[in-house]
């Protein structure tokens, strides 16, 4: 098993660092993550949570279910665990609401997540994730830290439970920071104010399996191309040395 | 036999051999060009590549022909359908990857074989045509990627499309309706990838082939240049025949060559199985976000090996002009006071007169254009720019080195800048960036000539 380093991430997350003005631009630090595609029990779990969480809303279409056999699954348990809406294994994620809809009801159509691991990278996906807080101003109720103002409502906040942003002068040595400007700097927090159903921590885990299901669906031939490279670049090596004696024996009357 | 006389069998492969020469110049074709083609024996690292973007080429084609099979040019499943070909089609993701490898490392290959002419001199006399036939070749590529580059229909792909068809829109009088033209739509649309998609898969690429044959026959009638720039075929062995310092080229350089390509296909493979997107510089993370018209990515950057031209391209602003300007006073001054006759003081005198005219007229945009072309065609000039009298490094002064490297560093410099957000000092480093690089090329007259060198030996040394 992976060890368990993501309370730290978390504890880590909670200090967002200084608001920036104009909050569209946020430059936001990013917790980190190594994903891992060959850590099937993650993926697992991470391909379930997907499924009751995400692909109400978010479609995956480029990405069958029965794809999801490279992660360890046999296609009965696919069919009775996993698909909710499709009939055949060999259909792609598809969801039933119609772009038009989700544009009303949203402000922006849902992204397809097949590759949105490669656009938007894990790191990011696991931050933002992460992100949420309640805020009465935005018309879903919530908001994000990573990705400000954004029409996604909080898809996991049973699990993570309910936090506020909490603003307040940024001081280091009993003195405020000033920023460039010659402004006081002020930091924001979150505050959880109603817990979930999981820990911080069981919470940090069940997105990082979710990124990490992510993460995989985006390339799921990674882990097959890098065994293959393997062999491909032991191959090469043995050929170099074979063309390089060639050479060599070619050679060894040019003056 | 019937009659006893013993009779010499003829093998099988030769007797066709016979029949194909008979009708077709096949083995007269491998003698000239090949076995009996002599080459300098003292090529080093640097002539690499010429065999190197040779073999990318193949690489392209075949697996471009691949991907073809699978991919469609339709706004609509133009990207789902190369996802389809990294997921469903067997072997799919390698023969895309190495495709979009094959991109960039066409792109390393043909900027290292160009550095190697610079350092050689090897677009001197009588090289001038094999350097003008590369020069189109390099432009055709640009051409090509340019055009692949839409077909996966990402954000960056749009975008990048939309900002280059735009450029053309900046052109006085016709440029609207030519971008509309190029565009058959008023935005980057599914005609643009349609005709994108036959011009990146069988317009370019027939012309590139035709290229590289002329760019190859124009080399094997001069011969080729070595690191000593001196000529091999002054100096005919009299027992051979042929030239002392040559080799035929197979099997010395075949094999040579084979190495190369060995080596190059290690750090090729690295990149393919392990990094194939290399950071998001061969696959930019923005490009796996679909094709929107409506929302614009907050910066756009070309990919990595268009970026030193598109830095030229935001570096021209209307200080530059003013910069421009002062340049074209002093060509004016020097074409004033130059000795020769007054024909060509005039005609010198008139094109200064029309530069500055353009630059009172036209906004710095269209100079943004004009200054981005010419930093690529302005290569083609280089047999008449270079006035030094010997042609490798190895014998030049201080000052062509010296301009060598300036020259090296500013495209490098041009190229990060043009992935970076630009900033008031970032701008300004890619103005002093642009003066460097044209620099390089405008003065070279003037310092090729006046540069102190050391006599070429008569023979190879190394």
């Amino acid at each position: 098993m992976r060890s368990l380093c993501v309370a730290g991430f978390a504890a880590a997350a909670l200090t967002l660092g200084p608001l920036a003005a104009h909050a569209a631009e946020a430059e936001v630090r990013l917790d980190r993550i190594a994903a891992d595609p060959t850590d099937l029990a993650s993926l697992q779990s991470g391909a379930r949570t997907f499924v009751n969480y995400c692909l109400n809303c978010h479609s995956a279409s480029l990405v069958r279910y029965n794809a999801l056999r490279a992660i360890g699954l046999s296609e009965d348990q696919i069919r009775d665990n996993l698909m909710f809406t499709a009939e055949k294994v060999g259909m792609p994620m598809s969801i039933a609401m119609a772009p038009k809809d989700a544009k009303e009801w949203f402000g922006a159509v849902p992204p397809d997540l097949s590759v949105i691991a490669r656009a938007r990278g894990a790191d990011w996906l696991y931050t933002y994730l992460r992100g949420f807080y309640r805020d009465p101003e935005r018309p879903t109720g919530w908001n994000n830290t990573v990705y400000p103002n954004v029409g996604m409502p909080h898809a996991l906040w049973r699990l993570q439970g309910e936090r506020v942003l909490k603003e307040e002068a940024a001081v280091k040595d009993g003195k405020p920071i000033l920023g460039e400007d010659g402004q006081p700097l002020r930091v924001a927090t979150l505050e959880m104010v109603r817990p979930g159903t999981q820990s911080t921590a069981q919470y940090d885990r069940t997105v990082y399996d979710l990124v990490n299901f992510l993460a995989w669906m985006s390339e799921p031939h990674q882990v097959a191309r890098k065994q293959l490279g393997v062999w491909v670049l032991f191959s090469l090596a043995i050929m170099i040395l074979l063309a390089y004696l060639l050479k060599q024996s070619y050679w060894k009357h040019v003056h | 036999m019937a009659n006893g006389t013993p009779t010499t069998r003829v093998p099988w492969a030769q007797q066709l051999l016979e029949w194909v020469d008979a009708r077709f110049p096949l083995s007269a074709l491998w003698k000239s060009q090949v076995s009996e083609y002599y080459a300098p024996k003292n090529f080093n690292f640097w002539y690499f590549f010429g065999s190197l973007a040779l073999f990318v080429l193949v690489l392209q084609i075949v697996t471009g022909i691949f991907l073809t099979m699978n991919y469609k040019p339709d706004a609509a499943l133009a990207f789902a359908s190369v996802e389809y070909i990294m997921r469903e089609v067997s072997w799919g993701w390698l023969i895309r990857y190495l495709h979009s490898t094959g991109a960039s490392a066409f792109f390393i290959c043909i900027y290292l074989h160009m550095f190697r002419a610079l350092l050689y001199g090897s677009y001197r006399k009588p090289r001038e045509l094999t350097w003008l036939f590369g020069v189109v070749i390099f432009l055709s590529l640009m051409a090509e990627a340019f055009f692949g580059y839409l077909l996966p229909w990402g954000q960056m792909s749009y975008w990048g499309a939309q900002v280059i068809v735009n450029l053309f829109g900046a052109i006085p009088v016709v440029g609207e309706q030519l971008a509309i033209w190029i565009r058959g739509d008023y935005v980057i649309g599914d005609a643009t990838l349609n005709r994108f998609f036959a011009f990146h898969v069988i317009a370019v690429p027939l012309v590139l082939l035709g290229l590289v044959v002329a760019h190859l026959m124009a080399l094997h009638e001069t011969g080729s240049n070595n690191p000593d720039g001196v000529e091999i075929k002054k100096t005919i062995d009299p027992k051979t025949g042929h030239p002392a310092d040559g080799i035929p080229f197979h099997p010395y350089y075949t094999v040579k060559d084979l190495f190369g390509v060995m080596v190059f296909l290690l750090l090729f493979s690295v990149i393919v199985f392990y990094a194939p997107a290399l950071g998001g510089y061969f696959l930019e993370d923005n490009n796996f976000f679909p094709a929107d018209p409506l929302k614009t990515p907050p910066h756009i950057a070309p990919v990595w090996y268009f970026t030193p031209y598109y830095s030229v391209l935001r570096a021209t602003t209307d200080e530059l002009k003013w910069v421009i300007g002062i340049a074209v006073l002093a060509f004016m001054a020097w074409a004033l006071f130059r000795r020769g006759s007054n024909r060509t003081r005039f005609a010198l005198l008139g094109i200064g007169v029309l530069l500055l005219a353009g630059l009172y007229e036209l906004e710095a945009k269209v100079w943004g254009v004009l200054l981005m072309g010419s930093s690529v065609v302005i290569f083609a000039f280089l047999p008449w720019l270079d006035r030094s009298p010997v042609k490798s490094i190895r014998y030049r002064g201080w000052m062509y080195k010296l301009a060598l490297t300036l020259f090296v560093f500013a495209f490098l410099v041009l190229g990060y800048l043009g992935m970076q957000v630009p900033t008031p000092v970032l701008t300004r480093v890619a103005q002093v960036g642009t003066l460097v690089y044209f620099a390089f090329f405008l003065l070279m007259p003037w310092y090729s000539a006046i540069d102190r060198t050391a006599p070429e030996p008569q023979r190879v040394t190394r």
